[in-house]
């Protein structure tokens, strides 16, 4: 099969899971119980006020009703309208959706480099009562929930060594009109740098608490993977050409050992940005996360169908990319 | 090219950190601009429409915004403002209002009687989203003339005008709305409060400026940000570290922990209070298992072990300061004679009778603990009890359809005291709020919701409460105490509504 063709096939496949999500969201999110409009019903409310509520909002037609009708306002792009902000549910999500990629991708930066460096220094100093402590501490940071982390992270840098933001985004007394929402990025472009190290102050706890258990995973995976490649012959003959252990370990060991963990790195991308629901309403980051449980809090059906749509698309589109790099890098399923 | 070594990359690092670090110190040492941590999340601007209209956390935000017909006390009484009279004629076929001169919107357009009839009638319109309706279109055909306002009484309500100081109550500039329709004022709202919106990012926060021109006098500080921290420990540490200076509804430890040490704190009771309703279906029909589960519950040892002392045990829907708040009701502590009730009923601890309680978990403070404890002290007189944990959103549902289990423990605000709002929806059958459905109840209350003269209509509230509480139709537990934490810097007057309002803060 050619690229082409398996990207076309992946293509179908993406459209016809988020149809299936679509349908699962849809119908789940009106079988749980809780009903928006009894959400909000005041002291007194009749029966008659009851259904004009529910007339107001479409929740009078049947399940089966309103979803074609949603279904076909979001064949064009047309997600409804959020109940408790009275906005339309597209213009919501993707004015969220730069703060949730900005936080995730700062997460796994961090990530990376924290992993990164807790695998070469385990692998420098093999045997070692070293490597024994960065194991411990990776079972640590894999067995502590990202949330904790978040806890114990406020206490430090947010009370006793207040050094960080420990809620939102940005500061409110920092003045700034920026055309996108991608606050990190363009306070770069703009060379706002004040800005940025605004944001940076604001975003690195959550951006850390997420980043700590897949950095564990990345220094136990490039650890082993380098472990194994110490052993190959070119490794031990480019030691006998008087390489010293740290060239060996960069520049001939690390190529070859760093791409099931590229692969995994792609993979748990869609899990970090999973896990930013608990961490933004932690940290009060406006991001989409945040967003999600306030609209199941609030039994706001359509922002909540909005929002797993958007996941869902996310993770979709993240795993194509990686299926698709994957694919171009292995020539035995380039060429089927 | 020049490398970085290692002292120079930790010399760099430590300068980044302390850049970091200046905005944070300089927020905690300059209290010119308040800064307030708070529970919830603002989704809306418009204080008429959807979920956020009826939901009583934001109204301190919207009342710093937007005024309310008539202003409130802070001890919950009414209080002339934008409209500084008002009352029925002598038959009540009409209603009259004055409005006050003099005020301007957030714009400086000069507010006034249109305005107050354009809310009120968008208020009543159908259409309009709000769930108050029923109220707002109990009046019609308003007639202006000068700042007096008319209009007929198309259906006597006798809690209307306390209507004017609660849930979307608030008068909306008539002019501004319709040149920028809803969008537009959701974008940038504009009221005639004591502060003006500056700024705005949904989800993270709320920059108010103070309006100097406000009728009731310019606000002290003149800046305030309210941050919208959800989490209880992130608003708790962003009090200690200084980033917030005021915050509010922590774990009552956490307030003892810090409340004269680092910083100052005010625990007030607010217009909310806990209850277990009682569903009549099942064991709950039966008279005697009711008034045994009232009496062997010991409130007072409840609010002094679980909620740290703060609360006030009731014994009524009505809490202290309600309109028909009657002290002289009362259901005290009496195990045995729960016991001995139950005996006649043919139970006891060896054969107890049992039925389902149903409580959210973490939705109010120590919600869940309560019901442990409530159903640990109803288990030593014969009454076990199965726990069902829900989310709050299954309980209006469920209180909605009468499908509650034969008990369930909800809060029940009431932030303008009237005894309708209380007792009256929570306990009247045909109310989509009350699971109570007996006949007797329902013919004691419904007198009341038309009766015109205000005190017989307190009194008959009184005599429901009564018929209530020797009939044990509820089970009434405690008024919430609201604690709010605050730097020393900064006077916080409490207000009962539970609003937390920074008009009425002040420099100490």
């Amino acid at each position: 099969m050619t690229l082409l063709k398996r990207a076309l096939a992946q293509l179908c496949t993406t459209a016809i899971t988020l149809f299936g999500v679509a349908i699962v969201v849809f119908f789940v999110v009106r079988v749980v119980p809780g009903n928006p409009i009894a959400m909000m019903l005041p002291p007194g409310a009749s029966a008659e006020d009851i259904s004009r509520l529910e007339a107001l909002y479409g929740l009078d037609k049947s399940i089966l009703h309103q979803f074609v009708i949603w279904l076909g306002g979001a064949v064009q792009g047309d997600l409804g309208t959020s109940i408790t902000t009275r906005q339309p549910v597209l213009e919501l999500v993707l004015s969220r959706l730069p703060a949730t990629l900005e936080l995730s991708m700062m997460a796994l930066v961090i990530a990376v480099a924290i992993g990164g460096v807790l695998a070469l220094t385990g692998t420098r100093m093999r045997g070692t009562r070293v490597e024994g402590a960065i194991d411990v501490g990776n079972g640590m940071a894999l067995s502590v929930p990202d949330f904790l982390w978040g806890l114990v992270l406020i206490l430090a840098f947010g009370v006793l060594w207040p050094i960080f933001h420990i809620s939102g985004r940005a500061s409110p007394t920092l003045d700034f009109e920026f055309a996108t929402k991608f606050y990190l990025f363009e306070s770069v472009l703009r060379l706002r740098f004040d800005v940025w190290l605004d944001l940076v102050s604001h975003m690195f706890m959550p951006a850390l608490a997420l980043a700590i258990p897949l950095a564990a995973i990345i220094a136990q995976l490039l650890k082993q993977s380098l472990k194994e490649t110490m052993h190959l012959d070119y490794v031990t003959l480019a030691r006998t050409k008087g390489y010293g252990e740290n060239s060996v370990i960069l520049r001939e060991a690390l190529p070859n050992a760093i791409l099931p963990t590229l692969t995994l790195v792609g993979v748990q991308f869609t899990f970090l940005i999973g896990g930013t629901v608990i961490i933004e309403r932690l940290f009060s980051y406006e991001g989409l996360g945040n967003m999600a449980i306030d609209a199941v809090i609030n039994r706001d059906l359509p922002l909540i169908q909005g929002i797993v749509i958007l996941f869902a698309l996310i993770f979709t589109a993240v795993n194509l990319v990686v299926d698709l790099s994957y694919a171009a890098l292995n020539p035995r399923l380039r060429h089927g | 090219m020049s490398k970085l070594s290692r002292r120079g990359m930790l010399k760099l690092t430590a300068a980044s950190l302390s850049l970091t670090a200046l905005p944070v110190a300089g927020f905690a040492a300059d209290i010119d601009e308040l800064v307030i941590a708070y529970n919830v999340n603002l989704p809306s601007w418009d204080p008429t429409v959807g979920t956020s209209a009826v939901n009583p956390t934001i109204q301190g935000i919207f009342q710093s915004v937007f005024d309310l017909f008539i202003a409130q006390n802070t001890d919950l009484s009414q209080a002339p403002g934008l409209i500084t009279d008002w009352g029925w004629n002598d038959d009540n076929t009409k209603v009259h209002m004055t409005v006050r001169e003099g005020v301007t919107w957030h714009d400086g357009s000069a507010f006034g009687p249109e305005d107050v009839v354009w809310s009120l009638e968008r208020a009543a319109n159908e259409t309009s989203g709000n769930p108050i309706q029923f109220i707002w279109s109990t009046i019609g055909n308003f007639e202006i003339d000068g700042n007096r306002i008319t209009a007929d009484v198309l259906r006597f309500e006798p809690t209307l005008f306390k209507w004017m100081s609660f849930l979307t109550g608030y008068v909306l500039p008539k002019a501004y709305y319709e040149k920028v329709g809803a969008e537009g004022f959701e974008a940038a709202p504009i009221g005639t409060g004591p502060y003006m919106v500056d700024k705005f990012e949904r989800n993270a926060f709320v920059r108010l400026k103070a309006n100097d021109a406000y009728w009731g006098g310019a606000p002290e500080f003149k800046s305030v940000t309210i941050k919208f921290v959800t989490d209880a420990a992130a608003r708790v540490a962003e009090v200690e570290s200084g980033n917030a200076h005021v915050t509010l509804e922590m774990p009552y430890e956490e307030y003892d922990r810090l409340n004269g040490s680092k910083l100052a704190g005010v625990a007030a009771p607010v217009s909310d209070i806990g209850m277990v309703f009682f569903n009549d279906i099942e064991v709950m029909t039966d008279p005697n298992v009711r008034k045994a589960a009232v009496m062997a519950v010991n409130k007072q040892a409840i609010v002094d072990r679980l909620l740290s002392g703060y609360g006030v045990p009731i014994d009524t829907l009505q809490a202290p300061g309600y309109s028909a708040y009657d002290a002289s009701v009362s259901t005290p502590y009496d195990p045995d004679g729960a016991k001995a009730l139950l005996a006649e009923s043919g139970y006891s601890t060896d054969n107890p009778v049992r039925f389902k309680i149903q409580t959210t978990r973490g939705f109010k403070p120590k919600d869940y603990e309560i019901i442990q404890a409530i159903v640990g002290l109803w288990r030593r007189v014969g009454i076990e009890a199965e726990i069902e944990v829900y989310e709050v959103a299954k309980h209006f549902e469920l209180r909605a359809a009468d499908q509650l289990a034969p008990a369930a423990f909800y809060n029940w605000g009431n932030s303008i005291g009237d005894p309708t709002t209380s007792t009256g929806f929570a306990m009247f059958g045909p109310s989509p709020h009350s699971v109570w459905d007996g006949e007797d109840l329902t013919a004691m209350i419904g007198p009341l919701w038309g009766e015109a003269d205000e005190a017989k209509r307190i009194d008959g509230w009184k005599a429901v409460d009564r018929h209530i509480a020797e009939n044990a139709l509820v089970l009434p537990l405690f008024q919430y105490v609201q604690p709010v934490l605050h730097a020393k810097g900064v006077t916080v007057v409490p207000h009962a509504s539970g609003a937390l309002l920074p008009a009425l803060m002040t420099r100490s």
